[in-house]
């Protein structure tokens, strides 16, 4: 039917907006109740968002057009790219738009935006913001075409709705290659969405910072557009994961009644993930920044595994 | 189980050894390289019963249960007694910085892949494709060999060749004699036991296991 | 004066684009004594298209900002030569044949040497030329020997007929003789190219050019190396094995990652810009190499693929090359500063300019929706079609290429937020308070019309792909605008749909279509806006010295790849009291040496130095030992010819 393709796309972007807060309120509530503290709720950063919007703005003297725009910039991104990842649907318009390699290079326009609006003021923290987020962008990302090259050879293709088609209609068991993947893609999302080993996205020490030192001038509704998307892109990594590594449970194409199943099975893996994600994050410390090449080049090398064995062993 | 189910096992199993081999090489502290050892005895043990359930090569299983006693449960044990007797400081020096290391081993496996290549082509065996990652294994564990700055690795780097060997016995020709698999576990065992001794003995000379340290061992003019 | 180049580039640039690419059409021209063929088919005129092009914006840009050296110096020479090196490039493209496109090519490196050296009276400006001068007559020399072999060939070193491109299209090489013209045409055209290691001129010619000749230097001139390089590999020795496309391959992957490396560490901005033509050079050769690889192995629709990404990059680096030195040269004018570090703040009073070198520094680091992410993105595709070879050792290797330059792509990123970041924005870094004010009309209409070109190229790719067709098909037998624009002109598909799309106005629509909508739902609330003094943490006595600066920010990227430079950092610290708390002054130096000097070229001097000395020793400048030599060379002629 005509509609239905139309019909996903505004139910993906609803839920991307709505639902991403949820998602970091989840992982929120885990941590604290794994640290023994009361969490502040689950509904906590729908709180924080609107009472941003609400605040006024105050701008340093020589903010220009870059610093002002970014936040809308960012935010729309970020939205679009919601709109390319399959969620509830194999069938997805949109997903012809821009494949994964587009999508890569989105997430890297928010991060250009975000980076010279931290060299926009002129303090030296956003300075520092910016270049440590731009050296770790850059040693993750053949880490992340690795990646996305193994999971390509077994779908043949880096069309989103391709890769997620192939996995879902199934001979993917057991394959190594696809395995190693995901490993290398765990560490990568760790370190695009700075959490921790990489970064600390609650820390208040702004020598330490890397993501926040870059917004650490925003105020009012600004800051509520960039932490919005920051969750989203959070949200987002975690559905891009889920999309190619175990999409079981999404609505094959055009069949509308199993869209609240697919739903369904959504929340669930997310729910899933976040306890995985909080236990990495208690579990492990933060790292140097200069032990990050390690880190990274580890999951360029799982992932590079993933390509060699996907050659010699299949 | 049918080939092709015991077959997709094995391939997995096979990565499993070669991640466990690139763990080896990267890791920094002493239990975790002993951890790692005796998870590479326990994927190729499981490998080799799995090959032996499906080739119906049945003195695989014993080679399968030799290879969980030593290399799972008895090596890894001596080895951390070891550690504690001698009070070996927990971490590891390398030669050349860990992302180079992993750059060298990603050659290697290329280079053995490589290498196999015509022996890929002419076998019939279901485990053919995994005989490029037992030779990498091989090799994995000579570079660990070199790398490492401590005697302890050394040896750990000495069982990863072995355990690359007994891999590529297996998937080579399904398994040696059992007659030389027999001899050759009880090879290691003294060859342990002779580490041991030895160590005790550097140690008590040196005061320390590093390999710099024993670069005084030579003519000197 | 001006006014006549740019209007010569006016024509050539309407010229070339109506000629364009449909036919083929051949002129040979006689002149007096040697025959000179001309020869315009669809590589010819692609090449006119991007030549022109970028002429025509730089020529307009160019009225304005001679106006600058009007108040020291005549500009006469610089109108001449700036002609001389356009006719100059013009007839190396179009040359059909070995001696026209030797004596054009030294016309235009000639009439380059000239416009480098404009401003003679700084000793670093005549050496840089110098130089300049003789890589790119070594490079010379490899080429002419390149074609005498060709040319010895097509008549089997008989007659002298054989120095026609014709001529040559039609002989089959035999293999070895193959390679050592291939051999010696891509190292000739590699030194004019920047390919590394023949890169030392790049860093050194182009910022001491006056910015509209650096332009046009790094947009095009370059170009005509490629051009070369496709010319003698797919048109005139069709085939070749497959280890010539590795070769190329691998220049290309480590020119890319160097180049970038190497600009990451620099803070004159021009210095900047000229790595990184090495580098986006090193990604044109990637796809040219790749390209090469599909063909040796018999898969024209791949090799197309990767060829078209290859001049699509080729087209790209052209326009925001171009533009990105435009608006070097703008701010070189305005603050008389080539420092990065001593600039800082500029957006707000040369907003214009920060405009335009944005879209610039937007489209270099391959971000949609502008046109370096096609031409990357297509480079890519053709990368993740290697499996497909039949080599398994090539299957290999070839995705480590793609994860470099993938690596390449965001080290290009990181090092354009340094660019922007430390000239544009923040406070003014400097020491004296600038005089600074917007670029002139011509200035700004000139980077104008590129900006709108890069933006053009990315949102409608499948029009240029397209009309740039018909040169994979006659170069390497297969189209790929079939599949391409299977889907109508919005998507971009290559080889199938299924495979990978990517539609350039959907995104560019959909990103201003969600920001619009967010900013008017978000940005109507009444909440006030305060602007007030920055963030100092308290600390009260900050000042504009305390900012992120060039080489701050690429202080994690040297550490990590610090190995590949020879870099030497002092520290000296002077304090009260004699004890490090309490800080009085702090001396940092910082030298970074390119490694090349080191490892390729003082060898290869001292070894010609050492050499002239030995044959030094014939001149004794005694005038007795001369007529000796005369006397015994005479008596060994008649010895042997009597």
């Amino acid at each position: 039917m005509m509609f239905y393709p139309f019909l996903i796309e505004v139910l993906q972007i609803l839920i991307i907006l709505a639902v991403a807060p949820v998602f970091a309120g989840w992982v929120k509530m885990l941590k604290c109740w794994s640290q023994g503290r009361t969490s502040p709720g689950l509904f906590q950063p729908y709180r924080d968002i609107v009472k941003l919007f609400s605040k006024d703005v105050v701008l340093a003297e020589n903010a220009s057009w870059i610093f002002r725009g970014t936040p809308y910039l960012v935010f729309g991104v970020v939205v679009l790219s919601g709109g390319i990842v399959p969620m509830l649907s194999v069938d997805l318009p949109l997903a012809a738009t821009a494949d994964v390699i587009a999508l890569v290079a989105l997430f890297a326009i928010a991060r250009f935006f975000t980076a010279l609006a931290g060299m926009d003021i002129g303090t030296a923290f956003g300075g520092m913001g910016s270049s440590r987020e731009m050296t770790i962008a850059s040693l993750a990302e053949p880490a992340m075409l690795m990646a996305i090259f193994t999971v390509s050879l077994a779908s043949k293709s880096t069309s989103l709705s391709q890769m997620v088609q192939v996995v879902y209609s199934g001979q993917a068991v057991l394959r190594p290659s696809l395995a190693f993947a995901l490993l290398a893609f765990i560490l990568i999302a760790l370190a695009e969405t700075g959490r921790i080993p990489v970064d600390n996205p609650a820390t208040h020490l702004e020598l330490t910072m890397i993501h926040e030192a870059m917004i650490l001038e925003y105020s009012g509704r600004h800051l509520a557009l960039i932490e919005w998307a920051g969750m989203m892109k959070l949200f987002l990594f975690v559905m891009l994961g889920i999309a190619v590594f175990s999409p079981w449970g999404i609505a094959a194409s055009g069949d509308l009644a199993a869209i609240p199943r697919a739903f369904l099975f959504m929340i669930l893996k997310l729910g899933a993930v976040g306890a995985g994600l909080v236990l990495i994050e208690t579990g492990l410390a933060k790292m140097r920044l200069f032990r990050l090449t390690e880190f990274l080049g580890s999951a360029f090398l799982l992932a590079t595994l993933g390509m060699l064995s996907y050659f010699i062993l299949e | 189980m049918n080939t092709n189910l015991a077959a997709q096992i094995n391939s997995f199993l096979a990565a499993m050894i070669l991640l466990t081999a690139f763990g080896m090489l990267v890791q920094r502290r002493m239990y975790g390289l002993i951890h790692l050892f005796a998870w590479q005895g326990l994927f190729l043990s499981v490998s080799t019963a799995v090959v032996g359930f499906v080739a119906g090569a049945h003195h695989l299983y014993i080679s399968s249960i030799l290879t969980l006693s030593l290399k799972v449960i008895l090596l890894p044990y001596i080895l951390h007694v070891l550690i504690q007797r001698l009070k070996i400081h927990k971490e590891v020096e390398t030669i050349v910085n860990v992302p180079m290391t992993m750059l060298i081993g990603i050659a290697l496996v290329v280079f053995s892949y490589h290498l196999t290549a015509p022996v890929r082509e002419l076998s019939t065996l279901i485990t053919r494709s995994t005989l490029a990652v037992a030779l990498a294994t091989v090799m994995l564990g000579l570079l660990m060999m070199i790398t490492r700055k401590h005697a302890v690795t050394q040896i750990i780097g000495f069982l990863a060749m072995e355990n690359g060997l007994f891999f590529a016995a297996t998937s080579a020709t399904y398994g040696m004699p059992l007659v030389v698999e027999l001899g050759v576990a009880l090879d290691i065992l003294i060859a342990a036991f002779i580490f041991g001794i030895f160590f005790f003995q550097i140690h008590t000379t040196f005061d320390s296991l590093d390999i710099d340290q024993m670069a005084r061992l030579k003519e000197e003019d | 004066m001006t006014a006549i180049a740019s209007l010569l580039g006016v024509a050539a640039g309407g010229w070339a684009v109506g000629k364009g690419i449909t036919n083929q059409i051949i002129l040979p021209l006689g002149l007096p004594d040697l025959l000179f063929h001309l020869r315009l088919d669809p590589l010819s005129g692609f090449f006119l298209v991007v030549i022109g092009l970028l002429a025509f914006f730089v020529s307009i840009y160019s009225l304005g900002y001679v106006k600058g050296f009007l108040v020291h110096r005549s500009i006469t020479s610089l109108v001449i030569f700036y002609c001389l090196f356009l006719a100059g490039m013009f007839m190396v493209v179009l040359a059909d044949d070995a001696l026209f496109f030797l004596i054009s090519w030294e016309v235009m490196a000639a009439a380059s040497y000239f416009l480098v050296m404009f401003e003679d009276e700084k000793i670093e400006n005549r050496r840089a030329a110098f130089l300049y001068m003789i890589v790119a007559h070594v490079g010379a020399i490899a080429i002419l020997l390149s074609f005498g072999v060709l040319a010895g060939l097509t008549t089997g070193f008989q007659g002298f007929s054989g120095y026609t491109f014709d001529a040559m299209r039609a002989t089959s090489f035999p293999l070895g003789w193959a390679t050592a013209a291939f051999l010696l045409a891509f190292f000739g055209f590699a030194a004019k190219a920047g390919v590394i290691p023949l890169h030392v001129w790049l860093p050194e010619a182009h910022p001491v050019a006056p910015s509209n000749i650096s332009a046009l230097m790094s947009g095009v001139m370059l170009k005509t190396a490629i051009y070369g390089i496709i010319r003698v590999a797919f048109d005139l020795i069709k085939v070749f094995p497959w280890w010539w496309g590795s070769i190329v391959l691998i220049f290309g992957l480590v020119s890319a990652v160097m180049g970038v490396l190497y600009a990451l560490m620099q803070h004159d901005l021009k210095r900047l810009l000229a790595y990184h033509s090495v580098e986006n050079i090193g990604i044109i050769l990637i796809g040219i190499g790749l390209s090469m690889i599909f063909t040796s192995f018999h898969m024209p629709l791949l090799a197309a693929l990767a060829l078209t990404a290859g001049l699509f990059h080729t087209m790209n680096h052209a326009m925001f090359k171009g533009l990105l030195f435009m608006g070097a040269g703008a701010v070189l004018q305005a603050t008389h500063e080539r420092n990065m570090e001593e600039m800082g703040g500029l957006i707000h009073k040369m907003p214009w300019t920060a405009a335009f070198f944005l879209v610039g520094c937007i489209s270099i680091s391959a971000l949609p929706p502008f046109n370096g992410f096609i031409s990357e993105w297509l480079t890519f595709q053709a990368f993740l079609l290697s499996p497909s070879l039949p080599s398994p050792l090539l299957n290999l290797l070839i995705p480590m290429g793609a994860a470099l330059l993938a690596l390449t792509g965001a080290l290009a990123a990181a090092c354009f937020v340094k660019a922007f970041g430390v000239t544009f924005l923040g406070h003014w870094r400097g020491h004296h308070n600038p005089n600074v004010h917007e670029a002139g009309w011509p200035m700004r209409i000139g980077m104008m019309l590129s900006a709108l070109t890069c933006l053009g190229l990315g949102v409608l790719p499948t029009l240029f792909i397209e009309w740039m067709d018909v040169i994979s098909e006659q170069l390497v037998g297969a189209k790929i605008a079939t599949s391409a624009t299977g889907l109508g002109w919005m998507w971009l598909t290559p080889i199938a749909h299924e495979r990978a799309s990517y539609s350039g106005p959907i995104v560019f629509v959909g990103i201003l279509a969600v920001v619009l909508i967010a900013y008017i739902l978000l940005h109507s609330r009444p909440a006030a806006i305060h602007r007030v003094p920055i963030w100092d943490c308290g600390f009260e006595k900050i000042n504009q010295r305390m900012q992120y600066n060039a080489t701050s920010f690429a202080m994690p990227i040297r550490r990590i790849f610090g190995f590949l430079f020879s870099i030497k950092e002092q520290v000296r610290f002077v304090s009260l009291f004699g004890h490090k708390a309490f800080p009085k002054k702090l001396h940092y130096h910082l030298r970074i040496r390119d490694l090349f000097w080191g490892w390729l070229y003082k060898p290869v001097v001292d070894v010609s130095f050492w050499i002239s000395r030995k044959v030094g020793r014939l001149q004794q400048g005694r005038i007795q030992v001369y007529l000796i030599y005369s006397f015994v060379t005479i008596i060994i002629l008649l010895v042997f010819l009597g």
